[in-house]
């Protein structure tokens, strides 16, 4: 565990530390905060607490922000020849690539319980300022409030699973990085295609269902096809570790 | 001679039709540095992949400060320090925090680690300088911090693999006297790599020539340039086309040439020139200068070179 730690507090130096200071990453995440944390929310008012659309930013928010940093992984490493010096140190081999794959979640997923909070937070204020009244404070629904840590998560765990499978092989950042937004745009739209492609009555068939079953459910549901998604591809990952393997490449 | 660090036998690695290294069989004695020497593509970099357990050899095998290459590499990575092809530093990271990221791979304590630091970059003339991001630095700097990356756990082996190549004179220069001093505090075992031969003549107590893979000779430098041609330059007159036929007719003279009213003779040994001079000046010609040349390990390495042509 330390191991994967010692590899996690590398990563996280090198995503934040933009040239030896703080200025280059702040610079981003204080982007990245601004438009999902407060432009976005202030926006919609209310309807961002409330409305199932918003549910959509957390599933696409850390999957962007997992992608971006799991890209560098290996690729990086590759590119800007450190890869072989660090697989010349004593770390496991399990350490380098959980450690890795761990720190890009946990980038992602803080980030985005960040922006959750703050757009209760912006959206209060602006409630406040609009003259509304009671109910105080104004919350996420609790199906919500527990489904965006989960799926969030879980979301970023995809990301990262997949990304390192790709950062393993890619020969540079930008080709990790392309085939990883591809990857994700794909995942984006099969949804929309397969809504397109069934009849009317299996849309209204499951949209029944969905009514029935209830937020809870739905978010269960979602959540256990992650969480198998993320361990199948974190094991081809350990699988496809291997230093000698990675030599080659 | 003391323990035995690396030993390899017939080790072998082949990438597709390539032979990158052809029968290794080689012993380096602690507490030395053994120079392993040859031109690009020799094959040196393959050794020290296969030797620190990064990659698999398709033949033989060999074994690494006690530990078998291929069943314990992880052992061999756990005391080796190595220097590779690059620095391999992290650019956006600073001095610090490069060596501060090894520092905690290797398990040195937050107290253990800051004097570590100390320790290696103030002799190397880095410590003021340990909070710049090193990609602003030169590549002499650069070289000179991954070398106190990879001694930074006071590692039993240390690889470096052409610590000098594409630095300046200079920086070469300085690298190798930071190098010599550096070796020599810490008393750790150096398998360097290198085609500067100046700098295995400077550093290495004993030295392995290497060319496509193959081992071409092994020796302390003293032994190899004394196995080797020496050079006699007689500066005089009277040299003549007779004399030069009657040199080359001896048994210990391998050439003689006349260059520039200079007669210089290549001997296949090394041994005693009285013999040639009487010669000489029995033949009539009368001799001002005699200046025998002792082989150096470049004479050696580019004789090896050529007999394997």
């Amino acid at each position: 565990m330390r191991d994967i730690l010692t590899v996690m507090w590398k990563e996280w130096r090198e995503l934040l530390w933009h040239g030896g200071s703080l200025r280059g990453g702040r610079l981003s995440l204080v982007v990245l905060l601004g438009v999902f944390g407060v432009l976005l929310p202030y926006q919609s008012g209310r309807e961002w607490l409330t409305s199932p659309g918003t549910m959509f930013y957390w599933c696409w928010v850390p999957l962007m922000l997992v992608a971006g940093a799991i890209a560098d992984a290996f690729a990086g490493e590759r590119e800007r020849h450190t890869l072989e010096t660090l697989l010349a140190s004593r770390l496991p081999d399990r350490a380098i690539l959980l450690g890795k794959v761990f720190a890009a979640v946990a980038y992602g997923w803080l980030l985005v319980m960040l922006m959750l909070v703050l757009s209760v937070v912006t959206v209060n204020v602006r409630a406040a300022a609009s003259g509304l009244l009671a109910p105080w404070p104004l919350l996420f629904p609790r199906p919500f409030a527990v489904g965006a840590p989960v799926l969030a998560l879980l979301g970023a765990g995809l990301a990262a699973s997949a990304g390192v499978l790709v950062s393993l092989r890619a020969s540079s950042v930008r080709q990790a990085a392309q085939s990883l937004n591809v990857a994700i745009l794909v995942l984006m739209l099969v949804p929309i295609l397969v809504s397109q492609a069934l009849s009317d009555a299996t849309l209204s068939q499951l949209g029944a269902w969905a009514a029935s079953a209830g937020a809870w459910r739905i978010i269960w549901v979602v959540a256990a096809a992650l969480a198998v998604l993320d361990a199948v591809l974190l094991a081809a990952a350990l699988g496809r570790f291997r230093r000698a393997r990675l030599m080659l490449d | 001679m003391g323990e035995t660090v690396i030993r390899a036998d017939q080790l072998s690695r082949t990438f597709q039709t390539v032979r990158a290294l052809d029968r290794l069989d080689l012993e380096v004695p602690a507490g030395i540095v053994f120079g392993f020497l040859g031109p690009n593509g020799a094959g040196k970099t393959t050794a020290i992949r296969l030797l620190l357990g990064l990659l698999e050899p398709t033949a033989g095998s060999a074994t690494v400060l006690g530990h078998d290459v291929g069943r314990d590499s992880h052992r061999i990575r756990e005391r080796a320090g190595a220097l590779l092809e690059h620095p391999g530093l992290y650019e956006r990271l600073s001095a610090e925090d490069n060596l501060g990221f090894y520092a905690r791979v290797w398990k040195l304590g937050a107290a253990a680690c800051d004097a570590r630091i100390r320790e290696l970059l103030e002799p190397l003339g880095l410590w003021d300088r340990r909070r710049e991001p090193v990609g602003q630095w030169s590549r002499g700097m650069k070289q000179k911090l991954a070398v106190a990356r990879a001694l930074l756990h006071r590692p039993a082996l240390l690889f470096l693999d052409e610590p000098t190549a594409g630095l300046d004179p200079v920086a070469a220069a300085a690298l190798r006297d930071d190098l010599g001093t550096l070796v020599r505090r810490e008393g750790v075992t150096v398998f360097l790599t290198t085609h500067n031969l100046a700098e295995a003549e400077r550093l290495c107590a004993r030295v392995a020539v290497i060319k496509q893979g193959r081992l071409l000779a092994v020796g302390n430098p003293d032994e190899l340039t004394a196995r080797r041609t020496a050079r006699v330059e007689v500066t005089g007159r009277g040299f003549t086309d007779a004399l030069l036929a009657d040199l080359g007719r001896r048994e210990e003279v391998s050439r003689a040439v006349l260059r520039d009213g200079r007669l210089t003779i290549e001997l296949t040994r090394a041994g005693d020139v009285a013999p040639l001079v009487s010669l000489i000046v029995q033949a009539g010609a009368s001799v001002e200068e005699v200046r025998k040349d002792r082989a150096s390990l470049e004479d050696v390495f580019l004789t090896l070179m050529e007999e394997d042509r």
